[in-house]
């Protein structure tokens, strides 16, 4: 038996394949969108991975340092390294702001860390680990900078003497590592007429300022102009330990929060990221729609333009069977042609993003049974009205 | 029952239609009798109204009458009710039809226009192909094998239906005024070939029609008024 919709696609191939790629251009959109949550996920997973840490200790109470506001005592890196099972802690600060290379702004995540230590960028693309205590930098080539380029945090410029890739935050800006104290700075340096007003407040203060303790004026002054905290330690474990076996004493005696990689995971994939999967679910609903309505009108009126060779094909012995199948093979011919050009739009247009858009080939299976069972139920309509030709249309009178 | 009757030819006995009911009812057909043997091209002619379209619906399995009786060949097909509940089939095996205009399928090509049908059957490609091929030989269209519809004429394209009609060799046409958009020479041409198809096939066709200029060619014609046909001997004149 010849494919009757075979024949009609090739009868009329130029209709089917603009509206196949005015479709695929719409499923190409639903794909990226797709994308762009797998990417957000992955970017999460980068950071984790990245980081090199088997846990990670916060500020008691709070989800830090990536979902929520963490403070830390800088020492106390110090007595976690005396815990059963801590292989290596290091202190890291996370800061995003924008960084400037000459007249221009970028968007960054700067990471204050100790060379050496866990949460150094794992590989370099070009360049090298950052070796001195101040004004080096490590970037992520997200975010454009060249090695050997100047690029001003704060007061202070910096040299990129290494660059890596994919090392990003939750919210997918790229990363710039300078070292811990310069970053520890960086988060809480004012400017000069602000430390010059905040001096004459404190001198101002008769509770700071006692003809008595000369030097309390000055223990004050420093105290408030230097900045002792960090957002985070770094923990990696010993081998035989699990992370749990190590994070729970830390709790329990140093009364801080601990999270281990599996539960920090769990924080910036089910709360920070949510909302938005939750709203790219929402388009990704929308679009499915909205393509099941496009295919659904566009088949609805191919039929209703046979409907007299429909009759024909009742009256001279077609089964109804046939007629729908050939109805619903040209609803999932228009998908197939639909899906193609919108996977190699996605494709093509993924990389042009300014967040990472992960294609992953399990969503592309995904997106192409759901396309194959809307075009199956977007053709019902069509189908339901082809059925109801009657043959006698054919003869007329 | 087989929906392949044994014989040829069709009988129509007491043939009734009515649509509606009581008060509203409409008798479209009241009393309609005719045979048309194999090989025989009888006219079917009345004016607008007279029930021709109804007829050939009701001779075409497409609606039911209400009363009377049909015999296709051997086999009673309707008696006061269908006989056989496959009306799809019965009209795929035994009855062909050519319309006023030729309703091809616009994308298939000509051959397998005429191919379709076997295939339908149940007929493997390749053999319905080679039967389609061998009755557009013998309707003079075999050069036109590959074209698609739209690149035929009228005159064409017409060939092309009746060679459809009878590529599973029913015992009866219908042909719903085959001539009327065609010119004097093809309506000729058209009425030759069903004459010669019905001898050669030994087919039964009945060809409604308004067409003053075929009309003298059939040796029998129906009249139908008013839901009620007659008969009487036509002139059958032959062709030039």
């Amino acid at each position: 038996m010849i494919s009757l919709a075979g024949r009609d696609v090739l009868h009329a191939w130029g209709k089917f394949v603009f509206t196949g790629v005015g479709l695929g251009l719409l499923i190409g959109v639903t794909l990226t969108m797709a994308g762009v949550y797998r990417g957000m996920v992955d970017d999460a997973k980068v950071l984790l991975n990245n980081s090199g840490a088997d846990l990670w200790v916060v500020q008691k109470d709070t989800l830090g340092p990536y979902a929520e506001p963490s403070s830390l005592y800088d020492d106390v890196y110090r007595s976690i390294l005396g815990m059963p099972g801590v292989a290596r802690a290091a202190n890291v600060t996370y800061l995003t702001m924008q960084v400037r290379q000459h007249n221009r702004d970028v968007r960054a995540m700067v990471v204050g860390i100790v060379p050496d230590g866990p949460g150094v960028p794992g590989y370099l693309m070009a360049g090298r680990q950052i070796s001195r205590s101040h004004y080096e930098a490590v970037a992520d080539i997200a975010t454009g900078f060249k090695l050997g380029q100047v690029i001003r945090i704060r007061r202070n410029n910096y040299t990129v003497v290494g660059l890596t890739r994919r090392m990003v935050s939750s919210g997918g800006d790229p990363m710039v590592f300078i070292p811990l104290k310069d970053a520890q700075e960086a988060q809480f340096l004012k400017d000069n007429d602000a430390i010059i007003s905040q001096r004459n407040r404190t001198s101002a203060n008769p509770a700071f300022n006692q003809p008595g303790a000369p030097d309390l004026l000055n223990a004050v002054i420093d105290s408030q102009s230097s900045n002792p905290y960090v957002n985070a330690v770094l923990v990696q474990i010993k081998p035989g330990y699990s992370a749990e076996q190590v994070a729970e004493p830390v709790r329990r005696w140093k009364r801080l929060q601990v999270y281990t990689r599996e539960q920090m995971e769990e924080i910036l994939v089910a709360k920070l990221i949510a909302t938005s999967s939750k709203q790219i679910g929402m388009f990704l609903v929308i679009l499915a729609i909205v393509s099941a309505a496009i295919v659904a009108f566009i088949i609805y009126t191919l039929t209703m333009g046979k409907i007299r060779e429909i009759a024909v094909l009742k009256l001279i012995g077609t089964r109804n069977r046939t007629i729908a199948s050939m109805i619903m093979q040209q609803a999932v011919g228009l998908g197939l042609i639909g899906f193609i050009v919108g996977k190699i739009s996605a494709t093509i247009w993924a990389p042009m993003f300014p967040k990472y858009v992960l294609l992953e080939p399990g969503d592309a299976l995904r997106g192409f049974i759901a396309v194959v069972i809307i075009c199956i139920l977007a053709s019902v309509l069509a189908i339901r009205a082809a059925l109801k030709v009657d043959p006698a249309e054919a003869i007329g009178g | 029952m087989s929906t392949s009757p044994a014989g040829r030819g069709i009988i129509i006995e007491g043939m009734r239609k009515r649509y509606g009911e009581g008060d509203t009812a409409v008798d479209a057909l009241k009393d309609v009798n005719m045979v048309v043997q194999p090989g025989e091209v009888v006219g079917l002619i009345g004016p607008s109204g007279s029930g021709k379209t109804t007829l050939l619906k009701c001779l075409g399995a497409v609606i039911e009458p209400s009363a009377g009786r049909m015999t296709l060949g051997n086999n009673t097909i309707f008696d006061n009710g269908w006989m056989i509940k496959d009306l799809r089939a019965l009209r795929r095996d035994n009855i062909g039809f050519v319309f006023q205009a030729p309703y091809l399928i616009p994308f298939l090509d000509v051959t397998d226009n005429v191919a379709l049908l076997p295939m339908l059957a149940g007929l493997s490609n390749n053999e319905s192909r080679q039967r389609a091929v061998e009755l557009l030989g013998a309707l003079d269209v075999a050069h036109r094998a590959k074209a698609m519809p739209s690149e035929l004429s009228g005159g064409e394209q017409q060939r092309v239906a009746i060679a459809r009609a009878l590529v599973n060799k029913p015992p009866v046409i219908l042909a719903d005024e085959p001539t009327a958009p065609l010119d004097s020479e093809r309506a000729m041409s058209v009425v030759r070939i069903l004459n010669q198809m019905a001898q050669q096939y030994q087919t039964a066709i009945i060809v409604v029609t308004h067409d003053e200029k075929i009309i003298p060619t059939f040796k029998r014609i129906y009249h139908i008024r008013d839901g009620s046909t007659h008969e009487e001997a036509g002139e059958g004149r032959a062709f030039d």
